[in-house]
């Protein structure tokens, strides 16, 4: 009964579409796919957090640069950490008007919720824009400068000593769990909503410490209400020169929130291929590059099979990492 | 005096040409997307994103001032006109603005909210001019107990004000507290109640999809049936010296402006609570202060003067966490903080010390907009009445399309087209046998909040409830609500006893 | 009245008891240290609706007051064919946006409401059909950039995109 009434549409749009094509489309535009609408740009986290400031950024550079002839709409779909933006995506398969800012969510959320019946791996990888960078953080009136002396004191705080965090068996619960498995703590998680909230949580003492990205606590470090004391990068952030990372202190530990792009499963090819271009505008932008650096992050641009690579990588790390806390 | 300078160089800012044409044009367009069900200030975003790189940012944090003020008086004509809430903070106007309209009195109820808003902000601003350093910090030490506290004395003050069923309030309100639960338990991490697995109860149940299903379709329906009788919708008119005897009548409400606006303001200032709980709380309380509490609910100029003076102090007051703080305490001060983000600023505690400019300019900017919001609404009011005179056949379905598109709007989600079908057919069944159907609303709003508050609470004070006590801000403010919900238990035994002591 | 008021009290109470079951999926006990478990406050709310649905019909038994002895119709039967058939009305439009989009749906339900229930003449009826949808596209897709469901009709919307955003 669809088919009927959808092709009959179509042969409409079609007529229309010739008509206006004719009018304003000279020889030469045969070549490159572009969007026919507005493309939905889902957000895989709720509004106002890292992620979705990203993305409206990413939104923003778009538009000042003109880079795309429609708009990108965000849409947050925050709901079941992230399930729900993954099974729109799911259920989108083939549409080429479709795309998602991920986060690492993307790998756990899969995992932890096997009923889902979403496999990653199927999505259309268009660019990872960048690796958020993770750091211990105390409040600075506290005495701690150090990681010993931060492990002294959680140590005899024991399960008194709040970590406060985003999401259960997420990001900041991961590297909870490697802490007090790596130190022998018994630090008590306490999840909260937004990577905001938790970063006042600890400026107001709410809470002994925190995994923030440097994004969520570069206020609070300006106002000289929080320390950084050590950093899960592989070398030193320039913007925390004092944080040793953890593998100076001999654990062999690297933790990154990726940023990526992700197109609906099934895109056509000439779709995915202008996606990748524009986020590689995007990536190349001067705002863009200006953020990475205010914002310490790490990556660089991969696209395409790179991507997927990635993925299979980082989506088998979490599945060590989430059967050790005992989430699956 | 330093404050002053910075002051007065934030007018110069806001009072150049193209910012001050911002202002009245973001006025104009908030007021527009507020009175539509479903839209609010957080839409208005979406115009200012693109904004931001044809204007410098403080043009554009201008503009969004400009709409964020002109969308909370717009609520407040979605509330008395067609009754629908378009926003959570405008829940408590429809209380006694919605019979007041229906009275044929819906000038005097527009012309009250729109006065009161503007005492609400101007009071708002004042105070956040002279303390807005002073309270950040209270701000950062509310944490999790405290929070929850607060949310136990919204509840305490409104608990009032169901109907006169003790069996249907509770339901009603229990109703709207399970159905907040749905989506994401944010301490376990895990999914719940979603039903039939259908990925939609994923993001929960908005509060408008409760609101626009009960007071948009479920009211319509109501309308439908009671107009057989031959009732019209709303009658009124105006006239210049209607409009003069209105302002007139609003002397009296002064006391019940100043209490919302001063109540709005703090509890506006903390993070998360948001100008929800202000403008209930202060409904509440104007009732329980007023000489004649019954007329609440029935068409008391002080039931709408109370939550709108207190709702516009609040949003005033949200900006005082996203400023100082970077936590952003509505949606629509989270896309603020986006935006910031873009522009390069840092929201945090050393914005009000590196970029005076920004945050003075917003300020100023703030006063221009109440002014102009204020104006523009007063000059639309008998443009709103000649819309109510429609005749109800053409406003119905106009309203149903509304809500379709209401609805469907803050989540582009159809399954919440659907769900506020049924929420409005239940709802107007369950009303017509005297279920309170305000209750389950508030009760959607606040859910979310006192549950998450008080498990994370728990979790910290290793599941003993003493956390709540020892800390001495959510000690307090726990002993006020609590005692707030005994008082009328405690009436209602003595009335037990007092009956059985007759009979 | 008095019929419905049993009738819906016992619906509640149903549903109430399934909301209960479903919360029941996570953990509804307290859990030591930690407090309460996710289904915990779901199912204890849910618990006194089923309360207040017990009381209801108790009360419904034993001492009828209001609604619960009123003898009378529960949806005046003048009026009562007229909310049936908005009802379904509003149901048929919500479920042919899927399939034509708001903009076909919309039009077609203010033509239905407006000619059919409303008995105003056809000037007035075009003029409501046509204008509702040019201004809710300029409103929402075109000025606020929110795209509204189309359906089917998607295709005839993209020269319109190519011009308005």
């Amino acid at each position: 009964m669809n088919v009927p009434i959808r092709s009959a549409f179509a042969a409409a749009a079609a007529t229309v579409l010739a008509v206006a094509s004719t009018a304003s489309i000279t020889g030469a535009a045969q070549a490159a796919w572009e969007p026919l609408k507005p493309v939905d740009f889902v957000i895989m986290a709720g509004k106002g957090g890292g992620a979705d400031k990203m993305a409206r950024l990413m939104q923003t550079i778009v538009e000042k640069h003109d880079l795309s002839s429609k708009p990108l709409i965000p849409i947050n779909k925050p709901g079941g950490s992230g399930a729900e933006a993954l099974i729109h995506l799911k259920q989108k398969a083939g549409d080429d008007h479709t795309i998602m800012v991920t986060l690492n969510s993307f790998y756990t959320t899969p995992l932890r919720q096997p009923a889902l019946d979403v496999d990653i791996m199927t999505f259309t990888p268009v660019a990872r824009m960048a690796e958020d960078t993770f750091l211990l953080w105390v409040h600075a009136d506290s005495d701690i400068n150090t990681v010993d002396e931060f492990v002294e004191a959680a140590r005899a705080a024991g399960n008194d000593w709040i970590m406060a965090g985003t999401g259960k068996g997420q990001e900041d619960e991961l590297l909870t769990t490697f802490l007090n498995n790596a130190y022998d703590l018994d630090m008590k998680y306490v999840p909260f909503k937004g990577g905001g909230r938790v970063a006042k949580e600890l400026a107001g003492k709410n809470a002994n410490s925190t995994v923030n990205n440097p994004s969520e606590q570069l206020g609070f470090y300006e106002a000289g209400k929080t320390r950084p004391i050590a950093a899960f990068t592989p070398e030193r952030l320039e913007l925390f020169s004092d944080a040793p990372t953890f593998l100076e202190l001999d654990q062999d530990f690297v933790y990154f929130m990726q940023r990526s792009v992700v197109g609906a499963p099934g895109m056509s090819a000439e779709a995915a291929a202008f996606y990748q271009d524009l986020f590689a505008k995007v990536f190349a932008s001067d705002e863009w590059q200006t953020y990475r650096h205010d914002k310490s992050l790490y990556g660089d641009l991969i696209a395409g099979d790179e991507l997927k690579a990635y993925w299979q990588r980082e989506r088998a790390i979490h599945e060590v990492m989430l059967k050790e806390i005992g989430e699956i | 005096m330093e404050i002053l300078t910075h002051l007065l160089e934030g007018f110069g800012i806001a009072f150049l040409p193209l910012n001050l044409g911002l202002a009245i044009f973001g006025c104009l367009l908030g007021l527009f997307i507020g009175a539509m069900p479903g839209l609010g200030s957080v839409n208005g975003v979406a115009i200012l994103l693109p904004l931001t790189f044809l204007v410098p940012p403080t043009s554009a944090v201008i503009f969004l001032g400009a709409i964020y003020y002109g969308a909370m008086y717009g609520g407040a004509i979605s509330s008395i006109m067609l009754g629908i809430p378009g926003a959570s903070t405008a829940v408590a106007t429809t209380f006694d603005g919605r019979p007041l309209a229906r009275k044929g009195m819906a000038d005097r109820a527009l012309v009250a909210a729109a006065t009161a808003s503007f005492v609400g902000g101007t009071i708002s601003i004042v105070l956040f001019t002279m303390f807005a350093p002073p309270l950040a910090a209270v701000a950062l030490v509310f944490g999790a107990p405290e929070e929850f506290a607060l949310m136990l004395l919204a509840f305490a003050t409104f608990i009032g004000l169901g109907g006169d069923d003790i069996p249907k309030t509770f339901f009603s309100i229990l109703i709207g507290l399970v159905l907040s639960a749905v989506g994401l338990d944010i301490v376990s991490g895990q999914p719940r109640l979603i039903f039939f697995d259908i990925p939609g109860f994923f993001h929960g149940i908005n509060f408008l999809v409760l609101a626009i299903g009960i007071y948009g379709i479920g009211e319509i329906l109501w309308t439908i049936e009671t107009s057989h009788k031959g009732i019209e919708v709303s009658q009124a008119r105006l006239s210049i010296p209607r409009f003069v005897d209105s302002l007139r009548s609003l002397a009296g409400t002064a006391k019940t402006m100043v209490m919302g606006s001063f109540l709005g303001y703090f509890v506006g200032i903390l993070p998360a609570a948001g100008a929800t709980p202000g403008s209930l709380m202060a409904y509440g309380v104007a009732k329980s202060i007023s000489k004649d509490p019954d007329s609440f609910g029935k068409g008391n100029v002080d039931g709408v003067v109370a939550p709108e003076s207190a709702n516009n102090a609040a949003s005033t007051g949200s900006m005082l966490p996203m400023l100082t703080l970077g936590i952003p305490g509505s949606p629509t001060t989270a896309i603020l903080l986006g935006g910031m983000v873009i522009w390069g600023l840092e929201p945090g505690p050393m914005l009000f010390i590196e970029h005076t400019d920004f945050v003075w300019g917003l300020i100023a900017s703030l006063y221009a907009a109440n002014l102009f919001a204020l104006i523009l609404n007063l000059a639309f009011i008998p443009a709103f009445i000649a819309v109510l005179r429609l005749p109800f056949t053409i406003l119905a379905p106009v309203i149903f399309i509304l809500c379709l598109v209401g609805g469907y709007a803050p989540t582009q989600d159809m399954h919440d087209v659907w769900l506020m079908f049924l929420f409005g057919v239940v709802g107007y069944l369950l009303r017509k046998l005297d279920y309170p159907m305000a209750p389950a609303v508030l009760a959607i709003v606040l859910g979310p909040l006192a549950e998450t508050s008080m498990r994370q609470s728990l979790l910290i004070g290793h599941g003993s409830p003493a956390i709540f006590f020892e800390r001495p801000i959510s000690g307090a403010i726990m002993v006020v609500a609590i005692v707030l919900l005994a008082l009328p238990l405690i009436r209602l035994v003595r009335r037990a006893v007092r009956r059985s002591a007759d009979a | 009245m008095r019929q419905a008021e049993l009738v819906l009290a016992l619906i509640m109470g149903l549903v109430s008891a399934s909301l209960m079951w479903k919360s029941a999926e996570l953990p509804v006990g307290w859990i030591p240290d930690e407090g309460p478990g996710g289904g915990a406050f779901p199912f204890w709310l849910s618990a006194g609706m089923l309360a207040c649905c017990v009381w209801i019909l108790i009360r419904w038994v034993r001492n009828p007051t209001g609604v619960a002895a009123d003898e009378g119709p529960y949806i005046a039967p003048e009026a009562r064919s007229q909310i049936i058939v908005v009802t379904i009305a509003l149901a048929v439009m919500i479920g042919l946006v899927h399939i034509i989009g708001v903009y076909g749906a919309v039009p077609l339900f203010l033509v239905f409401y407006l000619r059919g229930l409303g008995r105003h003449g056809w000037k007035l009826t075009t003029a409501f059909a046509v204008a509702t949808p040019v201004v809710t596209f300029f409103f929402f897709e075109a000025a606020l950039k929110i795209t509204l469901p189309k359906g089917y009709t998607e295709p005839l919307f993209y020269p319109l995109y190519d011009w308005f955003m």
